[in-house]
């Protein structure tokens, strides 16, 4: 086992103020939305992102009572779109949180979408991934909402680093490269047609390796499955594919146990662990300081190609 | 009279250091801009995993192309996409930077008026190749002149011009000259125009002469550029003096019946607030005295410039969003100002028109009452203009419907920063900067 791994060593003093700094620009976003919108909602999956952001939304909203304690309502409610494929855990990591927070989730199923035939699946075991977008805006068309904060950072992918903060969406919940409105200072242009909404990004700015400080500082709960465990896996294609129901064994492949954590928490049949023991945030930093530091070693690049694009299948979906 | 503000005494370790420091790169694409990006990312190991693939897939066997890294976009553009600015992360021991890249020719105005809102240095990229060096005082190329008249005029605080292509004089000592006779034309150029030189530098984004690494030559003892880099100061809001707040969010606070004690948030442009000061509320001129002061989920004991705070106040006032909590007496509004205005639009900027405005977070209506002149953007020199178009600029005169309390942009960008919206189409227009 690694040694505990104490985060002010790892963190020099320059890198808490850049996360005060990140904080106070993420707030003043979230206030910005509750403030320029009739009827905000926070899109929460229990991921890690959204977590930062939940924790954010307190910090924005509401009045710490003790550590992890806040009392208050938040000025908007949760909202997840649930595939049916969501890794269980997540799920009631979900429901737990919210129901601790005392605040409102709508969850959003794909299930209904599929009864109603909006959405058609090729097969049955077909990624839904792809498919989030048309219960999302299902969702966005029943509650009437005008603004969706989400967790995406510019730093996921080329196609991110162009993104505003505050994106605009047309009536029919597109999003037009081309018509992005220029973002200056903090000036935000959040004027918007009847039908048309935005999607709210506070934690644009942050990078992976802040959203994992950020954790580790305010000691912000997770699923379980970000950290260490014992997992059953398939080794397919140099990624670990995690056996689950969706996922099953393909003929002839070997279903070994390896110690595993998940970088990103999606859709199971698009999320894969890598192996790691950090049993920790904290551990999870010291791992992507190092990380970082070999990113340039040929001997990681195939994991950490193959979680790029799973990363960024996710957020064709989602965003 | 500001006996209402006590100053509050800082810790003396406080600098401005720890913000990421924001700055874009000017530049066209055979420059070597993207090489230079690329460069910066690599070197300090900030790329990511879907680009080193890229790079990988791309590139095996030959020498690693930087250029390939900010390529995406590249291609993007070649669809036809506009891609304005992009935002690229990366980080030293000492300090964190978020680079504003603004490609492209033909938006080159807007994409650069957009990346250096907000921007704390910007690096213009002088390609040494396409210069002249067998005259003595050697012509700088229109583009330099351009992104750096531009940077000064959106008073982007620091200015650095890095020298690219140093690599590519090989001859013994035409390095050195070269670099020598290009500063010269530069800092002639530059105290010309009034733009302050924060450094001139040679490097070579190809080879990584210079850029992360010193330069090994015995000519040149100067820092590299991300040394410089790393040096540069951000913009710092002023902590001293009155105080100034746009009222950004009214929040209720409590659930319970009876009195609902309301916390006035805002963003401090300048100045610094605690219990027990008496503020005035604009546009009503009503006066309280502060009873809490609280940050993030916390009640403080003051705060300053540049942070989110939020007030209760000693009696029940008619506070919205949009207004402003200043020092009592010390911010006038107006309804008419001079502006410089940039324009961003396909449709161009027409006086008597009406357009919405945002300053803090007050939506007013305007018109442009009359453009004074189009500025050339490669001599600033002025020119009767009836209109502006795209990616033009000039100085107008601006009337309101009600009054704001402007200030000029150079003494603080969030009293002297506006945004022009076109009531029709809803597109960001144009952006203004008080004079």
């Amino acid at each position: 086992m690694n040694a505990p791994v104490k985060l002010h060593k790892l963190l020099p003093s320059v890198d808490q103020r850049h996360l005060d700094h990140l904080e106070e620009e993420a707030i003043f976003i979230l206030r910005e939305v509750a403030a320029a919108f009739e009827r905000p909602a926070l899109l929460f999956s229990g991921g890690k992102d959204s977590c930062v952001v939940l924790r954010l939304a307190e910090k924005a909203f509401k009045q710490r009572v003790s550590g992890n304690e806040f009392k208050g309502r938040l000025p908007f409610p949760l909202v997840h779109v649930d595939t049916g494929h969501n890794f269980p855990e997540v799920i009631s990591f979900r429901d737990q949180r919210a129901a601790e927070m005392g605040e409102r989730l709508i969850v959003a199923h794909m299930d209904e979408s599929i009864k109603k035939g909006t959405v058609r699946l090729a097969h049955p075991l077909e990624s839904r991934n792809g498919h989030q977008t048309v219960t999302l805006l299902e969702a966005i068309e029943e509650h009437r909402f005008d603004v969706l904060i989400g967790g995406a950072r510019r730093d996921e992918e080329k196609a991110r680093a162009k993104e505003r903060i505050f994106s605009h969406r047309d009536a029919f919940g597109q999003w037009q490269p081309k018509e992005q409105r220029p973002e200056l200072w903090n000036l935000f242009n959040t004027r918007i047609r009847p039908g048309e909404h935005f999607r709210a990004f506070p934690i644009s700015n942050w990078t992976e390796l802040d959203v994992w400080l950020y954790l580790a500082r305010e000691n912000i709960p997770l699923p379980g499955l970000y950290y260490a465990h014992e997992r059953q896996i398939i080794r397919r294609k140099g990624l670990l594919v995690p056996v689950t129901e969706v996922t099953p064994p393909e003929a002839g492949e070997q279903i070994e146990t390896a110690t595993v954590r998940f970088r990103t928490v999606g859709d199971m049949t698009c999320t894969c662990p890598v192996e790691s023991d950090a049993a920790s945030a904290t551990d999870i930093v010291a791992e992507t300081l190092t990380v970082t530091v070999s990113e340039r070693g040929a001997t990681r690049m195939d994991d950490r190609t193959s979680e790029a694009s799973m990363e960024r299948r996710k957020k064709e979906g989602y965003f | 009279m500001s006996a209402v503000l006590n100053p509050i005494v800082h810790d003396s370790d406080v600098d401005t250091q720890h913000r990421a420091l924001r700055f874009l790169t000017a530049g066209s694409v055979d420059d070597g801009k993207s090489t230079l990006i690329g460069r910066l990312l690599f070197d300090s190991r900030a790329i990511l995993a879907d680009q080193l693939d890229t790079l990988e897939k791309r590139a095996a066997g030959e020498p690693i192309d930087l250029s390939l890294l900010t390529d995406g976009l590249e291609a993007e553009r070649e669809q036809g996409i506009t891609i304005d600015v992009a935002y690229r992360y990366f980080a030293t021991k000492t300090r964190k930077f978020i680079i504003a890249d603004a490609p492209g020719h033909e938006q080159y105005t807007r994409n650069m008026v957009t990346a250096a809102a907000g921007s704390d240095a910007a690096v213009v990229l002088v390609d040494i190749t396409k210069l002249d060096l067998s005259q003595d005082a050697v012509t700088l190329l229109p583009q330099t002149r351009r992104h750096s008249l531009l940077a000064h005029l959106l008073r982007v605080p620091s200015i650095v011009f890095a020298i690219n292509k140093i690599d590519a004089l090989e001859k013994p000592g035409a390095a050195a000259a070269g670099f020598a006779k290009v500063s010269t034309a530069l800092r002639a150029f530059a105290e010309q125009a009034g733009i302050a030189v924060a450094a001139i530098i040679p490097v070579s984004a190809l080879r990584g002469d210079n850029v992360t690494q010193p330069l090994a030559a015995d000519w040149y003892q100067g820092p590299s550029l991300l040394q410089v880099l790393e040096g540069l100061p951000t913009v710092q809001e002023k902590v001293e003096g009155q105080l100034s707040i746009p009222v950004q969010y009214v929040a209720i606070a409590g659930e319970g019946t009876g009195h609902q004690p309301r916390t006035l948030w805002g963003r401090i442009a300048h100045g610094q607030v605690k219990a027990g000061d008496e503020v005035q509320v604009l546009p009503s001129g009503q006066r309280a005295i502060v009873a809490e002061v609280r940050r993030a989920g916390e009640t403080v004991s003051h705060a300053v410039a540049g942070e989110s705070a939020g007030l209760l106040l000693d009696r029940q006032l008619d506070v919205s969003r949009g207004d402003w909590i200043v020092t009592p007496g010390s911010a006038t509004p107006t309804q008419s100002f001079q502006a410089t205005l940039a324009w961003l639009d396909t449709e161009p900027a027409v006086p008597g028109r009406k357009y919405w405005l945002r300053h803090g977070n007050r939506w007013v209506q305007a018109r442009i009452s009359a453009i004074e002149h189009r500025l050339d953007i490669h001599t600033l020199a002025e020119i009767p203009a009836q209109q502006l178009a795209v990616n033009e600029i000039g100085h107008v005169q601006i009337e309101l419907q009600a009054a704001l309390p402007v200030e000029p942009y150079a003494a603080n960008r969030v009293g002297g920063a506006l945004i022009v919206v076109d009531p029709s189409s809803n597109r960001t227009s144009g952006a203004l900067l008080v004079r």
